[in-house]
């Protein structure tokens, strides 16, 4: 599973910790987070993220 | 209008905005200041600008040290235009001058001024450095602080860190620096900046003050309000962001209401004898008379916030939306949350008010608590001991 670089403020989404407080697991991929998933540090929308 | 010299070599060339009381919704009762640097090395190299109506004096400042024409180089810590809103001008009058900015920074100016596509801009990055003669200049990106393009510059031969909108105060004043300026409550104007510009981001200023920790800063230049150059003003505010940006909080409570007939604000001032009876500290709000962003300073560094409405139309009175909405954005982290209020039949305010609560991150230990009509006695002990329960889940933390 490849992390993630949100473009607009440098955070990196990683799968393996996941974004717990915002309703996402440990273990859950970029692409399986849900399309209203954003940026939790900027609130940017995912089509806003990189694959590092 | 003459610029102040800081360092041997670098002056401020800012401009005073004495008049300014509201900075988009954030009040600003003592106005602000848009400071920006000259730095006068082999090469002459402007750092910030001011808004825009204020460029004459900004041109002004600049022309009691060096003609303007003289500017070889713009940096341009943040784009947001009480920062870039004289860039145009003072690269028009410069002809030959090179914009220093981030990658966001470049992308951000093109869609501010259609101009800036001609000018001749350099995007830099945490790598890159600025020789300007003596001094080589650095740059340190610190995205979301507070937009996606915000950078600090530093001059590591003279220890002097160009903060930008890090470590500022809406402050107007004719001193320059903070230990001139015993009367104008900088470390408070700097609470309110931070609560209300900062907060959201306040895992990336830990971050980055993590990150500074190594560098050797004898002067903190900020884009607004007063310079600190004295060791221990620069110890105590750099203390407070750190102390905010961890989201550490006192032993305090902060009530917001609106009430229609006094009935919530005696719930109210009931809640509070029981928070003050239990030796926290509280402050009190009828958001009727009062201004979030004043609150929301109260608010950064309290255990609690505690909300109160009527119910009107089944719902929160509507400056109750516009508070919980203002309040979500900021994320305020680690809380603790209540709601509270008076109703006539259906009630529905503490529900709506404790969803809203919840969604936005706080505890809510206590169970809401509404009373019909107007509080009687029993009501009125009841809020009471809502403010005991409360100050205990505060002092367990």
């Amino acid at each position: 599973m490849d992390k993630y670089q949100c473009t607009i403020c440098g955070y990196v989404y990683d799968p393996v910790k996941g974004d717990p407080d915002h309703g996402a697991a440990a273990g859950i991929s970029f692409e399986a987070l849900p399309d209203e998933w954003v940026c939790p540090v900027c609130g940017a929308p995912k089509s806003e993220f990189e694959s590092l | 209008m003459k610029a102040v010299e800081i360092k041997k070599g670098i002056y401020w060339v800012g401009a005073i905005d004495y008049n300014l009381r509201s900075f988009h919704g954030y009040t600003t009762p003592r106005g602000t200041t848009y400071n920006a640097y000259l730095v006068i090395d082999e090469k002459t190299t402007l750092i910030d600008t001011v808004k825009a109506p204020f460029k004459d004096e900004l041109l002004k400042r600049v022309s009691s040290v060096v003609n303007p024409k003289e500017i070889d180089y713009l940096i341009a810590n943040h784009v947001e235009m009480d920062h870039s809103g004289s860039a145009s001008a003072v690269v028009e009058q410069a002809g030959d001058i090179e914009v220093i900015c981030t990658a966001k920074g470049e992308d951000f100016l093109h869609a501010h001024y259609p101009g800036s596509t001609e000018w001749n801009i350099r995007t830099v990055g945490s790598e890159d450095t600025l020789n300007i003669g003596k001094r080589n200049l650095s740059f340190i990106p610190a995205p979301m602080l507070h937009w996606p393009d915000t950078m600090f510059t530093y001059s590591a031969s003279d220890r002097v860190l160009f903060s930008n909108d890090g470590f500022g105060q809406h402050i107007a004043t004719p001193r320059r620096f903070c230990d001139e300026a015993g009367d104008w409550n900088v470390f408070g104007e700097a609470q309110k900046y931070y609560a209300n510009i900062l907060m959201p981001y306040s895992r990336m200023a830990a971050k980055k003050l993590d990150e500074l920790k190594g560098v050797p800063v004898d002067v903190v230049c900020p884009s607004h309000g007063v310079i600190f150059r004295e060791k221990g003003d620069i110890n105590r505010i750099v203390s407070l962001y750190k102390s905010w940006a961890a989201g550490e909080s006192k032993e305090k409570a902060v009530i917001v209401y609106d009430t229609m007939y006094n009935s919530t604000e005696k719930m109210a001032r009931a809640i509070d004898d029981g928070l003050r009876s239990m030796g926290v500290d509280t402050r009190i709000f009828n958001l009727r008379v009062s201004d979030l962003s004043d609150i929301m300073s109260e608010v950064l560094d309290a255990a609690a916030v505690i909300v109160g409405s009527s119910t009107l139309n089944n719902g929160p009175m509507p400056s109750i939306g516009g508070f919980l909405t203002y309040l979500k954005g900021l994320r305020p982290r680690g809380k603790i949350g209540f709601a509270f209020g008076s109703y006539g039949w259906g009630g529905g305010a503490v529900k709506a008010i404790n969803q809203e609560l919840e969604a936005t991150g706080f505890e809510l230990p206590v169970e809401g608590f509404q009373t019909r009509f107007v509080p009687g006695r029993d009501a009125l002990s009841q809020s009471f001991k809502r403010g005991v329960q409360l100050a205990n889940q505060i002092k367990r933390r």
